[in-house]
């Protein structure tokens, strides 16, 4: 029995409800678009579909599906995605193997240099200015090379490898005659699979997820990402979606109304992905936080 | 408990150590015997370059990255005391001193964008505690799965793009048929115009805000939370302290180094406030409260072409920005003991 306060047990219910609370806040509007996405409009602009689909019907899907710049936007950004992850574990797993290893010197230096990128950045117009002026402007590399990698997973990486690569496996194979390439080749990366998977992860989640950098270096809609294209559908309200039917068929009121049951769509199509995935590889994220806050 | 680990080469690392129990499998290790060679001048560092050559290789990509990318924008960023020309190149622009900066102090705006810039940032700072109330909530529950089911559903928003959570912000608030409209209708009230009206936007934006991060942020406090000492409340319990009590006794303290430590990181961040996603709210009709620097600088550099002048109103926010880490870090460091450096 508790001498003051309130009791464990009007405590533990307090709790639960809470969390129930903060729970329903965060799932309700994800349920409401998957929702909205398959029923009738008429349905959901009268309230009459509130949790559950109602009327069910598949026609929002089928005009995003039947739309070509949405196609090609996922096909960009599937691109985007595989290439700017591919560099960003390129650039970012030797540099943090390198100075994992107590062989380098200079290390410090090398720390420094590295570290006081969070610190201070030249801002937004003097890197516009240098991808401009490396010809970057409208091809995929101002996508992928930008923002390749962060002091952050560098110093997350170099902390795996410090805790998880035994000096004398190193130095036994350095004996046995490998070279340092053949080493981290053949050693060293098969052993930090969890690293390169929790990178990989947190990476590619961005670049999927980013829109800015393409708003500003690309100005050719062929190779929008999927983003901006959500950026025209969802935010500026510019749809001009193809109707593949021979368009004109449809009365203004109608298509105001499919306009709507689109952005339900077009929300589901673009996120799901990523939402089906993530509770699977959730344990890689969490620990990809967790190592971040660790130094060793 | 509270551990002062050294982070002397750590400008920007969270520095606190919870305990090998969080943050699974390759956590765990024990400590190294490092014989460390020691090498006398040059001749050594030759000889050690020498010897070890492809290590030094795979820095190539890294530094090559960090120069271009941000020491060369670095040594640009001298075009905001400068008329920069094209042509000319950013060395061969003729120098003008502080003109762009004192343009801009002087502009009818200034003071437009910075009380919007610290009203968005104060405003997000003013609810950091969420997540840490949501961890300690989280914590306290003893059903396995409904705290697992919580943890993933709380993340989900984590994973969800901006341009998808402005959708829905729109979708949701719009006057006639968004979802939160139509409740104020059937209440009886009248439709508000949430989007374009300069009042909301500040608490649409933060609570928008709270919903995409509240759950992704609570992680590193359960770690913590799970590194606490359960002896402790072992003998709390024994002292007859209620649940509520060892939370405010126990685990708030314990993970107070935590808490200082990303409030610090937090502050660091402060000028930028998510500026990607106020553009994506930003429209004609709230623009007086949605102005940010952030969205200013892009305006006037990118869509209008004055660079110098951009660059400048840039360079004046990340001075803001590492003035601010550098006091907060410093308070931090002389009232509690933990501190980024």
């Amino acid at each position: 029995m508790s001498k003051s306060g309130m009791s464990d047990k009007t405590f533990e219910i307090l709790n639960n409800t809470f969390l129930t609370i903060i729970l329903i806040i965060v799932v309700y509007p994800l349920i409401f678009v998957l929702s909205a996405s398959i029923s009738d409009p008429q349905a959901v602009s009268s309230g009459k579909m509130w949790l559950w689909p109602v009327d069910i019907t598949f026609k929002g899907y089928e005009k995003v599906f039947a739309d070509s710049s949405i196609w090609r936007g996922y096909g960009n950004t599937i691109l985007y995605t595989i290439v700017g992850t591919a560099v960003h574990l390129f650039v970012l797993l030797p540099c943090a193997y390198a100075l994992s290893r107590k062989e380098l010197k200079g290390k410090k230096i090398i720390l420094w240099f590295i570290l006081f990128t969070m610190l201070f950045n030249g801002g937004l117009i003097p890197t516009y200015l240098v991808v401009k002026s490396l010809g970057m402007l409208d091809t995929m590399w101002a996508i992928v090379i930008p923002g390749v990698v962060g002091a952050w997973s560098i110093l997350v990486a170099r902390a795996f490898f410090q805790q998880s690569i035994p000096d004398q496996l190193v130095e036994a194979s350095k004996i046995d005659g490998a070279s340092d390439f053949y080493i981290f080749m053949r050693i060293v990366l098969p052993l930090s699979i969890p690293i390169i998977a929790v990178m990989a992860l947190f990476h590619a989640v961005n670049l999927w997820n980013q829109y800015f950098n393409a708003l500003i270096y690309l100005s050719d809609r062929d190779m929008y990402p999927l983003q901006l294209i959500l950026r025209e559908i969802l935010v500026v309200n510019q749809m001009q979606l193809n109707d593949p039917s021979g368009g004109g068929a449809e009365s203004l009121v109608e298509q105001v109304k499919t306009a709507g049951l689109i952005k339900y769509s077009v929300i589901i199509v673009s996120s799901l992905p990523l939402l089906i995935v993530y509770p699977f590889i959730q344990r890689f994220f969490v620990q990809g936080v967790l190592i971040g806050s660790i130094k060793e | 408990m509270h551990k002062k680990t050294d982070c002397s080469y750590l400008p920007l690392g969270n520095c606190y150590v919870p305990g090998s129990e969080v943050g699974g499998q390759w956590m765990e290790t024990t400590k190294k015997e490092v014989v460390t060679p020691t090498y006398n001048g040059w001749s050594d560092l030759k000889k050690n370059i020498r010897r070890n050559w492809q290590i030094y290789i795979f820095l190539i990509p890294a530094l090559l990255y960090f120069t271009i990318f941000h020491y060369i924008p670095m040594y640009g960023v001298q075009i905001a005391f400068k008329n920069f020309i094209a042509t000319d190149g950013i060395w061969g622009s003729p120098l003008i001193g502080f003109d762009h900066f004192t343009r801009f102090f002087d502009s009818y705006y200034f003071w437009r964008l910075l009380k919007n810039t610290l009203i968005l940032s104060g405003y997000s700072l003013l609810l950091f505690p969420l997540p840490i109330i949501l961890a300690l909530s989280l914590h306290e529950v003893k059903n396995k799965y409904f705290k697992k089911w919580a943890q993933t559903l709380t993340y989900a928003p984590h994973f969800i793009s901006v341009v998808v959570v402005v959708g829905m912000i729109v979708i949701f608030l719009d006057p006639s048929t968004g979802l939160i409209n139509r409740i104020i209708v059937a209440m009886g009230g009248e439709p508000i115009a949430f989007l374009t009206s300069p009042s909301w936007f500040s608490h649409i934006f933060t609570w928008s805000g709270v919903w995409q991060t509240l759950g992704w942020g609570s992680i590193i406090y359960l770690a913590a939370l799970a590194g606490v000492n359960p002896e402790l409340h072992e003998a709390a319990k024994v002292d007859g302290a209620t649940r509520f009590q060892r939370i405010i006794h126990i685990n708030i303290p314990s993970i107070l180094p935590t808490i200082i430590v990303l409030f610090i990181l937090n502050i660091g961040s402060f000028m930028s406030v998510g500026f990607e996603k106020v553009l994506l709210m930003q429209n004609d009709l709230n623009a007086s409260s949605s102005d940010v620097i952030q969205t200013f600088v892009y305006q006037t550099g990118l869509l209008e072409g004055q660079y110098s002048f951009a660059a400048a109103i840039g360079l004046f926010d990340s001075a803001i920005n590492i003035a601010l880490l550098i006091v907060f870090n410093y308070v931090a460091r002389k009232t509690s003991d933990n501190s980024l450096w």
